[in-house]
């Protein structure tokens, strides 16, 4: 498989603070790579980097007029706006079928369209976002936390829902969590990120109690793989 | 002339009034999903020199506050990169000092124009001028509408889809500074940001999407300068704090919505 990205040297700084220090990864067609690590690790710094959105040195280089889908943690801004489903949706351009497509592929009826983003549940709204960044059929999709707890409906996880339009589409993910129950049930590729890299490589194979216990400090306990 | 001088003066400010009120409301609903409706109030405030100035040498009033609009603007702008603090410390240090220098030089008697406006003796030729900066408004910021709205959302996500958030945030504040500047000649330096932020807050009440929230902002601005002009005729009391008092009256009626 080709790769769809690759990054050498990545160094980042935010007012004179450092960030990220010396990272490099590679990332291939339709793998699933998570970047895990503590918060304040620079996980979300280092989305936005990728994304274009910070200044940094060293490569990142995506394969050509690739296609990039964007799913933020949260819109904490949304509430104060009166805006229903479907003109969240036009805000990207997209065709009254495109959308209807979408929101069918992640399992909601047409007449959800004309809710209020504001009156959505917590799991219909990061499904919503899921199907946003599904529009104009983007080759990568950016997590940045995706909720592992809530229920987005009929006892599905977004986890869950990922698997089964990853078997339809095969895009690549790109995923930062500090929950590490995701890195083993859903991902091939894992980084451990806090500020350096500590380790990267196929989960099973990396995350020793030796490595988490440097990734989050000394307290934290190991958790067994086969308990998830 | 086949109607009187006064009934003609009459329909001039009305219209103006209509037009100013319409364009606000509009750009409100941009501005308060943004929380940034109260920034009309310090730009307001610092328009009062401007304003004094126009007063004293007989010049269009939002001639003269144009100037110090687009001051504002740089402020904010300047501001809002430098430090989280930008809108409070703006706030503290431009109301009191637009105040304050305006009336070093103010005389009292044109104090009450320059704090609450003065539609009443709008001239033909003012009136053409505003309807052509109030249908201009209204393009630039139906263009500018859902690009502003997912910016609001949130940058980044406008930022993933490539959109250029800088451009598109010039353009908003552009329109924010010529609708201050025709603010205060309706409803002076004092009431700018409520003839702003009130319509678009009560819209907010009763809307359930966009094209709501949008159009019952434009429409509540016009009707509130409507009426507001209106009582002026009728009760001769000053046409600025009847129109924001009207606005007022349209806000509590829409928490009456909101409730229900």
């Amino acid at each position: 498989m080709p790769n769809i990205l690759r990054v050498k040297n990545l160094n980042v700084k935010l007012d004179g603070e450092e960030i990220i220090r010396n990272l490099s990864f590679e990332v291939k067609e339709g793998e699933i790579l998570t970047i895990l690590g503590p918060n304040g690790a620079g996980k979300t710094v280092l989305l936005k980097t990728l994304l274009g959105f910070l200044p940094h040195e060293g490569e990142i280089e995506w394969q050509k007029e690739v296609k990039i889908g964007y799913v933020p943690q949260r819109l904490p801004f949304i509430k104060d706006i009166p805006i229903s489903v479907e003109e969240f949706f036009k805000l990207k351009n997209s065709s009254r079928k495109e959308i209807k497509e979408i929101l069918n592929s992640v399992g909601f009826q047409e007449s959800f369209l004309g809710k209020k983003m504001g009156d959505l549940s917590s799991g219909q709204f990061q499904r919503v976002l899921v199907a946003w960044a599904l529009i104009g059929n983007p080759e990568v999709l950016l997590f940045d936390e995706p909720t592992t707890g809530i229920d987005i409906g009929g006892e599905e996880t977004v986890y869950g829902l990922l698997t089964k339009l990853k078997q339809k589409r095969n895009f690549t993910i790109l995923l930062v969590t500090h929950d590490l129950s995701v890195v083993y049930k859903f991902s091939n590729y894992v980084i451990c990120l806090n500020k350096s890299p500590i380790c990267q490589g196929l989960p099973r194979e990396i995350l020793t109690a030796k490595t988490l216990q440097k990734l989050y400090g000394e307290e934290v306990k190991f958790y067994e793989h086969h308990k998830y | 002339m086949l109607i009187s001088n006064g009934v003609e003066q009459f329909l001039l400010s009305l219209i103006a009034g209509i037009f100013i009120g319409g364009a606000a409301g509009y750009l409100g609903t941009l501005m308060l999903s943004k929380k940034m409706a109260l920034v009309a109030g310090p730009l307001g405030h610092l328009t009062l020199p401007g304003i004094a100035l126009a007063l004293l040498y007989g010049f269009d009033i939002s001639l003269g506050a144009f100037p110090f609009v687009i001051l504002g603007i740089i402020l904010i702008w300047l501001l809002e990169i430098r430090t989280k603090l930008a809108m409070e410390a703006l706030t503290a240090v431009v109301f009191a000092s637009g105040v304050a220098i305006a009336f070093l030089f103010l005389p009292i008697e044109q104090a009450e124009t320059a704090l609450v406006g003065d539609i009443s003796k709008v001239g033909f030729w003012d009136t053409l001028s505003v309807i052509f900066l109030c249908l201009l408004l209204f393009l630039i910021i139906k263009k500018i509408y859902s690009k502003i709205i997912l910016i609001n959302v949130s940058e980044d996500l406008a930022k993933s889809e490539g959109m250029e958030v800088k451009k598109y945030n010039l353009l908003y504040l552009g329109a924010i500074a010529i609708i201050v500047a025709l603010g205060v000649k309706m409803v002076g330096g004092l009431l700018t940001a409520a003839l702003v932020a009130i319509p678009a807050a009560a819209s907010r009440n009763l809307s359930k999407n966009l094209f709501q929230f949008s159009l019952f902002g434009l429409l509540l601005g016009a009707i509130s300068s409507f009426l507001g002009i209106l009582s002026f005729k009728i009760s001769g009391l000053p046409a600025g704090p009847l129109i924001i008092i009207v606005a007022a009256f349209f806000f509590l009626i829409s928490m009456i919505f909101k409730k229900s």
